[in-house]
């Protein structure tokens, strides 16, 4: 089972994230910015980054695109959990390297089973 | 996670959460400019909006989801620069965020709002948001017409561009989706692969044509392919289809993974298993947990215990124990006292929150009410940082809120007034909280009117609260606004006189332990002291004697203590005594009678001294006098609740253990004074005085 990052300045967000992976048996980190999730990135070589975008001090598409800068993440999959759905967003955080997108309000079995799929 | 965490403390994480992020959004919107906002505070605001709107869908609570929908897109456009914020944005956004407060209310309280509370609201939003000085909304994308539900081959041409890896993309996760579909048959096309030599390991020159049996539609072999259609050709063909159609196919389609939530909870409510990993991660987060207010009572409870059992301790070793080895046990014990101090100290403060968050509310009501009012006023907050005991904190909410309406109504005059009478246009109103001698003060002041003593005296002649003979101090008239039943505005307006009088917000103030004082100066405005204790756990207690027991007063409700030589104390019509207290008559009653205790040796006590000690006290405004054996220490004393642990007694608060394990009585002067039914002593004196 993997390691995942898990980002979301939310709390519930983040428990409902982390409750739901470590349902899946996965080992979960938490943070809460895109500036923590770099620290523990840098830390621990996590698996997996499931990111939200809007969050303060460093957004999930930034995030995204300093993983990339990581050699370590060059390759990692990079989720984006978020409300947004526009194309513009997506473009966004495609051009910033994600891998896939996923649009909350989110079904906890289907983020596993894609977890499964990118892993 | 651990397994204890179920989905209604989620639900709990969400409501707080949502609730800072709406004050977050309120305190925003209203430091927000007209015109050119700060563009920081509109990523504020917008992001708290964001975060209400992701968590009420994610847990089900779908009409604040919708609602929030509107608002959110308003504020996008705002910080866009596509919407100008005038003050109408301003004022719908402020009135969303009441609206959101209340859909959570309801959902919090078990019930599930109806659209209609909100649906006049969300008109006003999407009227500002069809405007035309902002762009407008996106048209959504057109569905697509689907295909009929029958086996068929589908080709796919897949040619990936060489740097597709580099962003995390796998093709063989796009073959195994494909495989979920149906029967999938994969060619490898390796001819764009270079000299060995040459090829760099994170480049991708590999082509491929799948070949799919699938009854799936096209849009979703699309969707597989949604996430690199920019980064790779892909024609998707069907054997049957025209080709040239195909090549426009290939457009991305929104949402990839839209769910409903109402599968959510379900599956959620099973997951859940031991944590291991976490370790890190929790203190990664931010320095604070959230904890039930019972565990950290309970907590309070135990060091309140633990405090008695120290002082008892101590009590014990400086009576029974002796010679040399006591020294040890003594220090010991010294240190011990110290831990306890120190121990209770750190679990108040616990509970204690600072007062910021509460006074911040006022910034909206005192925007709200200069609007209805037509008045000028700048508020100005000091001491935001001071803290002040949970309880307290939310018990005091409604006298200050009823105390800035007040002084807004009653005290800042309207522009013209002001600016006639030589002032700034602009009123001051100024909230402050800060310690004081042991105590929080909260103090409201504005430099409006002051209090009109001759129409207040009016009134309570009018009203029957004071004799028209009474001879009052500028205090004194003060003071009788918070007597029952006293209203002095002209006309009812619609912002004080809705039947709570400053009466009630005295009230409260005394059920905390508490006490407000008025001074006022005419043409130049009122304050408004209050003097709050610092915690309900523990009170600063005068110890008196009675006979052979202790009780306690709160130090909080005693004016003064007098000695008191006999023949001072005059007798009225019927059963009162009065004593006459400088300019006043108050009057007084002795403590023994009042708790009907007999005892002989206390005769004694009188006489050995030139008089008799009266503690004056004060509550609603009543001054009494009550006459003790003697008056003791001053002390600390953790408050035992006598309905938990006995049954309520008229005219205790509660109850205490002292350093020697004996019970002491904590005396509720409010309540006293009503058991003694002073008033038909107080109607007595005034024939007295006359």
């Amino acid at each position: 089972m993997a390691t995942i990052l898990a980002v979301d300045d939310s709390p519930s967000i983040r428990q409902l994230v982390a409750m739901t992976l470590e349902g899946g048996g996965h080992t979960v980190k938490l943070a809460e910015n895109g500036i923590g999730a770099l620290d523990i990135a840098k830390e621990c070589a996590a698996d997996l980054v499931i990111t939200d975008v809007h969050m303060p001090n460093m957004d999930g598409i930034t995030l995204t695109s300093e993983l990339r800068g990581i050699p370590e993440y060059r390759y990692k999959p990079i989720l984006i959990l978020t409300t947004e759905s526009s194309p513009e967003f997506k473009a966004r955080g495609k051009a910033a390297g994600a891998t896939g997108w996923i649009v909350k309000p989110f079904d906890p079995s289907a983020l596993l089973s894609l977890l499964d799929k990118v892993l | 996670m651990s397994d204890d965490m179920d989905m209604s403390e989620i639900h709990d994480i969400f409501y707080e959460e949502s609730y800072e992020g709406l004050d977050v959004m309120e305190s925003g919107l209203l430091g927000l400019g007209i015109g050119q906002p700060d563009l920081e505070i509109v990523n504020n605001i917008f992001r708290a909006a964001h975060s209400i709107k992701g968590g009420a869908a994610t847990f089900g609570f779908l009409p604040i989801s919708k609602f929030t929908h509107g608002v959110e897109t308003l504020l996008d456009q705002v910080r866009a620069q596509e919407r100008i914020v005038s003050e109408d944005v301003i004022e719908v956004l402020l009135e969303s965020v009441d609206c959101i407060r209340r859909m959570l209310d309801m959902f919090k309280a078990g019930n599930v709002p109806d659209e209609a509370s909100s649906i006049e609201l969300k008109q006003r939003i999407d009227t500002i948001l069809a405007l035309p000085s902002g762009g407008a909304m996106k048209a959504a994308s057109n569905g697509e017409v689907s295909e009929p539900a029958e086996l068929k081959q589908w080709t796919i041409q897949f040619s990936p561009s060489v740097d597709i890896l580099k962003t995390g993309n796998e093709p063989l996760r796009i073959f195994n989706e494909l495989r979920a579909l149906g029967e999938l048959k994969i060619v490898s096309d390796i001819s764009k692969l270079p000299d060995i030599r040459t090829v760099e390991a994170d480049s991708c020159y590999t082509q491929w044509i799948l070949i799919l049996d699938t009854d799936a539609e096209r849009k979703r072999i699309e969707e597989v392919f949604d996430w690199v259609s920019d980064q790779a050709d892909i024609i998707i063909e069907c054997k049957e289809s025209d080709i040239t159609n195909s090549q426009a196919q290939t457009t991305p389609i929104a949402a990839a993974l839209e769910l409903p939530s109402s599968e959510a909870e379900s599956a959620v409510a099973v997951g859940a298993s031991s944590s291991n990993g976490k370790n890190s991660s929790s203190t990664k987060e931010s320095g604070s947990i959230r904890v039930s207010i019972d565990k950290i009572d309970a907590l309070l409870n135990l060091v309140g215990e633990l405090v008695i059992t120290q002082s008892m301790l101590a009590r014990h070793a400086d009576g029974a124990v002796a010679g040399s080895e006591a020294q040890g046990l003594k220090d010991g014990l010294l240190v011990l006292e110290r831990h306890t101090r120190e121990l209770q100290e750190s679990a108040m403060q616990i509970r204690m929150l600072p007062i910021g968050a509460s006074f911040s509310r006022f910034k909206r009501l005192v925007r709200d009410l200069s609007q209805k009012t037509g008045k000028k006023v700048e508020l100005k907050l000091s001491g935001e940082n001071t803290e002040l005991d949970k309880t307290v904190l939310e018990k005091m909410s409604d006298p200050l809120v009823h105390l800035v309406r007040n002084s807004l109504d009653h005290g800042i005059e309207k522009p013209e007034d002001r600016l006639a009478a030589g002032k700034p246009e602009t009123g001051t109103l100024h909230l402050s909280a800060y310690h004081e001698g042991g105590n929080i003060v909260i103090q409201v002041d504005d430099d409006g009117a002051g209090l009109n003593r001759q129409r207040i005296l009016a009134k309570a002649i009018e009203k029957g609260i004071v004799s028209p003979s009474e001879q009052l101090s500028d205090d004194q008239i003060n003071n009788l606004i918070f007597q029952a039943g006293f209203s002095t505005a002209e006309a009812v307006s619609d912002l004080s006189g809705r039947g709570v009088g400053m009466d009630v917000v005295r009230r409260n103030i005394n059920d905390l332990g508490g006490r407000i004082e008025v001074s006022s100066r005419e043409g130049k405005g009122s304050r408004f002291k209050i003097r709050l204790p610092l915690t309900l756990a523990i009170l600063d207690g005068q110890l008196v004697k009675l006979g052979s027991d202790v009780y306690i007063f709160s130090l909080l409700s005693i004016v003064e203590t007098v000695l008191v030589s006999p023949g001072e104390v005059r007798k009225v019509v019927g059963n009162g005594n009065v004593y006459r207290l400088r300019d006043d008559y108050i009057p007084v009653v002795r403590l023994r009678d009042a708790f009907k205790l007999r005892c002989k040796d206390s005769i004694k006590t009188y006489l050995e001294r030139d008089g008799e000690l009266l503690v004056v006290v004060e509550s609603d405004g009543q001054r009494i006098g009550l006459f003790v054996d003697e008056l003791l220490d001053q002390q600390q004393v953790v408050i035992k609740s006598l309905e938990e642990n006995y049954k309520p007694v008229a005219g205790l608060a509660g109850a205490t253990i002292l350093g020697d394990g004996n019970v002491a009585m904590i005396i509720d002067v409010p309540s006293l004074i009503k058991t003694l039914d002073i008033a038909a002593i107080t109607s007595k004196i005034e024939d007295f005085a006359a």
